[in-house]
């Protein structure tokens, strides 16, 4: 198993059209998709984005239709060439890669799962998911013994002769799955790739995938339309409009303090209590004369909190890391604010604050 | 007022000295290198003489054994095979088996000089644009001309025989071939070509393992059409030495005898079916898993 590695995204900019180069220069300047496309017919796809993907970390991607999420992704295995800006990955700069180190860097880093799988037609499930292993040039018996394993994994046992058209669209999108996970690599880029799934299938195989990144750590880049998705899986979120990042940050962030009213009607109808962590509504201990005898960790939800101190009838509750040390406390009305989404009242946490896009 | 009814030509001395100067050229070119030109086509005619003789030299029980397996194995269908090889027993009983063998070899071989040229083609036109401009426009004139007029620089070149004969033929019917790879390559879902990106193809593993196979039916389909226009020609081609079913109607037409022109016709008819039926039906079987598609 290969350790993680990260991602570091630098200035990348994209515009779509004839002559994209001739055009950087005014994006740069402030110039908007909007102003771009009326004047110089030239679509803006990506502006300005600067990422950073931490080794072993789910990067959610979100934004409305059209906002630049694929194209984005697709910058990362460099499925499309960027205008301007570098992608760093292990000290190299994707952007610059020749065609054949290109290749190998697809072959071995990056993995993918596609909005609309993207199966070959003619190929039996096993096929398909031996796919990156077969153009490595693996003796056909190992490679198929490795896409076995995995198709166990995603749960489609009995259908590695099928082909794709004689699956669901929820077992197809497994099929791709596998396929990307077959691969072994650190890098996983996922397009919407549980889009086209009902709600249980899709809470199913975000399971598969936490319970996969227990095992094996990778760094994935996962796009969703979804916010609970986005809020479950994802350990940081960026928000893209009109290919722009209007915000970036933890989930906690992003919910409690919405950089402007965009990201506010994405989160608007999330459900906070289970969301939000006790850790990121919490006060500082100093100003409390006696810390409660009561005690919750601070990876709780506040729902659970609150819980605690209606049953107990408190009116604070001490907040302990996973060592239980004392590390804040947590009163009863900031709870309540934070749960009603009411102007939040605690002494900002300096380290999410910072992140804030 | 003769210059409105008559279209104002140029001189006709002028169109006689233009015609003779390119025939003039045309003859040098022939008489220096046209003993090169037949050496590099000689392999053709080896090909074909091959051909002919397995044709003819394999006794006509294993032909309809061979027909009827070839038959079932694209089709399975016991009607096509049935239909196969009642049409040979036919033809045979009415005295054209060995002229049929002709005119098949014929056709095999310019089918197969046609995917051979056509196929690699389609796949250039496929990749570039460019290369879609320079041929498109060559295949449209191919495909009208009427097919006389390109016996003639054929003939001049090579005389009279089976190589300038498979030459016309092949010219006559590598068109479609060319086209419908170029026409199926180009139609592969473009998600599907991205993805064998993503995972690190080269671009000989896209062709061979996503773009050909997909890209098979309609390549199929070309086949086909090239089949059926070779049949045509066969005909047309007899009139410089192509020898099998086309003679006999060359003959029938000169002397007009009807109903030996009527016969060779309904053979010539006859293998064009057997031919249709098998190749389509093996195009058909290849495109299975697409049909099964219920999105
Ligand atoms: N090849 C292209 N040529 C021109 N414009 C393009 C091209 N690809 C994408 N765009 C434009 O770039 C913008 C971003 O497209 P993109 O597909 O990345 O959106 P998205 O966020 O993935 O949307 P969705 O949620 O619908 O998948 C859109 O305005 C789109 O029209
Ligand atoms: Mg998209």
């Amino acid at each position: 198993m290969t350790d993680p590695i990260g991602i570091e995204i630098r200035n990348l900019y994209k515009i779509f059209g004839a002559n994209p180069e001739a055009h950087v220069e005014a994006v740069r300047a402030g110039m908007t998709k909007a102003e771009l496309q009326a004047r110089h017919h030239h679509v803006l796809g990506l502006s300005d984005i600067n990422i950073s993907i931490a080794p072993g970390c789910i990067q959610v991607i979100m934004g409305l239709s059209g906002s630049g999420k694929s194209t984005l992704i697709r910058h990362i295995n460099r499925l499309i060439e960027p205008t301007a800006g570098e992608i760093l990955i292990e000290d190299r700069n994707v952007v610059e890669m020749a065609p054949e180190e290109l290749r190998e860097f697809r072959r071995h880093k990056t993995a993918m799962v596609f909005q609309k799988f993207g199966l070959l037609p003619h190929r039996t499930v096993l096929d398909n998911a031996a796919y990156g292993l077969e153009v490595q040039g693996m003796a056909e018996a190992e490679r198929n013994r490795i896409a076995m394993r995995w198709i166990e994994r995603v749960g489609l046992n009995g259908f590695e002769k099928s082909y794709p058209s004689q699956l669901s669209g929820g077992m197809q999108q497994r099929v791709g799955l596998a396929r990307a996970l077959v691969n072994d690599a650190p890098i996983l880029l996922m397009d919407e790739a549980y889009s086209a799934l009902d709600p249980l299938i899709r809470y199913d195989m975000q399971t598969v995938l936490l319970d996969l990144q227990q095992e094996v750590r990778k760094t994935i880049v996962f796009i969703t339309h979804d916010l609970d998705e986005a809020l479950r899986i994802g350990d940081r979120i960026a928000l893209l409009r009109d290919g722009s990042v209007i915000q970036q940050g933890t989930a906690q962030d992003i919910v409690l303090r919405p950089a402007d009213d965009y990201v506010a009607n994405f989160v608007q109808h999330v459900d906070r209590g289970k969301v939000l962590k006790v850790g990121a509504v919490m006060q500082a201990q100093h100003g409390f004369d006696a810390l409660p005898e009561a005690a919750i960790a601070a990876g709780a939800s506040i729902a659970e909190a609150l819980q605690q101190m209606a049953a107990s009838r408190l009116q604070a509750l001490r907040v302990q890391d996973a060592e239980g040390r004392a590390i804040g406390v947590i009163p009863f009305q900031a709870a309540i604010n934070a749960y009603t989404g009411n102007a939040y009242t605690g002494n900002a946490h300096t380290e999410s604050a910072g992140t804030v896009a | 007022m003769t210059w409105l009814t008559s279209f104002p030509q140029l001189k006709n001395a002028w169109l006689r000295d233009l015609q003779r100067i390119i025939d003039d050229a045309f003859r040098s070119f022939t008489r220096s290198y046209g003993d090169l030109i037949e050496g590099l086509f000689s392999p053709l005619q080896t090909l074909l003489i091959w051909f002919e003789r397995l044709l003819l030299g394999t006794p006509w029980p294993i032909i309809l054994l061979v027909v009827a397996g070839l038959a079932w194995g694209a089709s399975r269908n016991l009607r096509v095979v049935i239909g196969s090889v009642v049409t040979l027993v036919l033809i045979g009983l009415f005295g054209m088996w060995d002229d049929t063998m002709k005119t098949i070899s014929m056709v095999l071989a310019a089918t197969l000089l046609s995917i051979a040229v056509g196929l690699p083609l389609g796949i250039l036109m496929a990749r570039s644009q460019r290369v879609q401009r320079i041929i498109s426009p060559i295949l449209d004139i191919m495909q009208t001309m009427p097919s006389f007029v390109y016996l003639i620089p054929v003939v001049m070149l090579l005389g009279i025989g089976r190589v300038p004969g498979l030459i016309a033929v092949v010219i006559y019917a590598i068109p479609p071939m060319i086209r419908l790879t170029n026409l199926g390559i180009r139609q592969v879902d473009p998600e599907v070509l991205e993805a064998t990106d993503a995972f690190g193809s080269s671009a000989w593993q896209k062709l061979t393992k996503a773009q050909l196979p997909l890209a098979l039916p309609t390549i199929m389909a070309g086949i086909n059409q090239t089949i059926m226009m070779a049949l045509a020609m066969v005909v047309i081609a007899s009139m410089i030495g192509v020898q099998g079913l086309g003679q006999p109607v060359l003959r029938a037409i000169n002397n007009q005898y009807f109903t030996m022109g009527l016969f060779n016709g309904f053979a010539i008819v006859g293998i064009a079916i057997l031919f249709d039926r098998i190749s389509q039906a093996w195009g058909k079987r290849l495109q299975k898993h697409h049909e099964a598609r219920h999105d």
